[in-house]
């Protein structure tokens, strides 16, 4: 079975500085994995390079076995043309730490702009589709708000349907829950749990360590731009072998 | 002062300042559509041009908005015609603010899409829609929304602006008025006239311009 997604030995620099040093990882279709780890250590970067949103200058990714990003002609390696890129962008989802809506649409018109102008579906088509979504987040009543007259909590449920509408084949999480005050974490936590039940494909980078222990099945600690550690939750968390690990453990909340 | 004589006055000139007016109101218009247009070339060459370009483009704004617009609207006439260019003073006029209106408006619409999160481009990028579309559904609408005030008063600035052809020669309202005054000798009603129907055109650009903010607004 081909693997969902690829990473080889991903390398990134900013300038003189290396956030990854060389990142291994492979998720099976259905795999829901979360990647924890302090602040710069490389998680939210290594899931921009999944989509192209950082370039990288060295390693692989692939989904589905297609090559991300960057091709190599005649020896060099190069990145693929922009048209190209726009279309593998639409592998994978996105969710942002800051939400992202397009605050001059309602939040039916944001899920449908990606159904309609870039999937060519009719209007009444995506319509449908987004209504659909929207409901399964909770938020079909408010479809016709736009995001300045939501909650953090229902922007961020608006946004997911508007990732997850595209119908892609992996859902990337990037801090989704950090920009959300905490009585609004949970609606958000919820509506994840809810997709990867249904089978979703999903690679969550997030601090909400009781979270990653109930929804994931297999964990990622990143340290220092490379993997410190990685296993099913129920063991890395309640062993770690390295101290790392450890040490990071103790001071997260479990809440 | 009587009124009588004055408006007996009005009465005789009502045609020509009304021609003044339109030419006022003419001269203005065509400006401000002709320096918006190539304003937002050049704001869109400000914000994602190559180098060389957005360099050229920023030498382009700094000039022309460190240069008095009387300086510009006499160089289009004076200047213009030594290099084979023949424009009539109205042509002139028209160049010299379209010109000068570009320059702001090129910076405002630089300014505004730089003041967009980069988290938008970045939404739009990850649903797949390419710079092209991410441009014409994501950012300028957000970027009209937030020039239109300043657009606004800038297209007020040009109906002031429009005066300084009277330098020139083109018979706009001001120099129409002049002309009426230096014949009947009353400087102080007609003057006062003239800034009256100024004000007029002005405050119908901000009522019209405030209109279309409360439409635009978005509800939050």
């Amino acid at each position: 079975m081909t693997k969902l997604l690829e990473i080889r030995d991903l390398h990134k620099r900013y300038g003189a500085t290396e956030v990854l040093k060389g990142v291994d990882c492979d998720m099976a279709k259905g795999d829901v994995v979360c990647v924890i780890g302090s602040s710069g250590s490389g998680k939210t970067t290594m899931l921009r390079c999944i989509n192209m949103l950082e370039e990288f200058q060295g390693g692989t990714i692939r989904i589905n076995d297609e090559e991300i990003g960057y091709e190599t002609v005649g020896g060099m390696r190069r990145r693929k043309r922009e048209r190209e890129i726009a279309r593998q962008r639409l592998l994978t989802g996105m969710a942002f730490q800051q939400f992202n809506l397009f605050p001059h649409l309602t939040a039916l018109d944001n899920v449908t702009l990606g159904l309609i102008k870039v999937k060519k579906l009719s209007r009444a088509e995506a319509r449908t589709i987004a209504e659909r979504w929207l409901e399964r987040v909770g938020l079909l009543a408010r479809k016709d708000h736009y995001p300045g007259q939501l909650s953090g909590g229902q922007q961020q449920r608006v946004a997911i349907a508007r990732a997850i509408a595209m119908n892609p084949l992996l859902m990337l999480f990037d801090e989704v829950t950090s920009a959300l005050d905490p009585e609004l974490v949970n609606e958000v936590l919820q509506v994840i749990k809810d997709l990867a039940r249904d089978g979703m494909s999903m690679l969550i980078v997030t601090h909400e360590m009781r979270f990653a222990y109930e929804v994931a099945n297999r964990v990622i600690f990143m340290n220092q731009g490379r993997i410190g550690e990685e296993g099913d939750p129920r063991e890395m968390f309640v062993t770690p072998k390295t101290e790392r690990l450890a040490e990071f453990l103790k001071t997260s909340t479990f809440r | 002062m009587e009124l009588g004589p004055f408006l007996n006055e009005l009465w005789i000139v009502r045609y020509i300042l009304l021609e003044g007016l339109w030419r006022t109101v003419s001269i203005s218009l065509l400006a401000i559509v002709a320096g918006s247009l190539l304003g937002v070339l050049v704001g869109l060459a400000l914000t994602y041009g190559a180098l060389p370009l957005r360099w050229l483009m920023r030498g382009y704004t700094d000039f022309i908005r460190g240069t008095p617009v009387l300086v510009l609207v006499l160089a289009s006439y004076y200047m213009l015609s030594t290099i084979g260019l023949q424009l009539n003073p109205f042509e002139a006029g028209v160049l010299a603010l379209a010109v000068f209106c570009s320059s702001h408006v090129g910076e405002m619409l630089r300014g505004a899409l730089q003041a967009i999160p980069r988290g938008q481009t970045e939404a739009a990028k990850v649903i797949g829609l390419t710079f092209h579309q991410a441009f014409i559904y994501v950012l300028a609408p957000q970027a009209i929304r937030h020039v239109l005030p300043t657009w606004v008063n800038t297209a007020a600035e040009m109906v002031k602006a429009s005066t300084l052809l009277s330098i020139i020669g083109v018979g706009e309202l001001l120099l129409t008025t002049q002309e009426i005054i230096s014949r009947t000798f009353m400087s102080l009603p007609f003057y006062f006239f003239a800034g009256a129907l100024y004000f007029v055109v002005n405050y119908g650009i901000e009522r019209f311009g405030k209109y279309v903010e409360r439409r635009t607004t978005i509800p939050s």
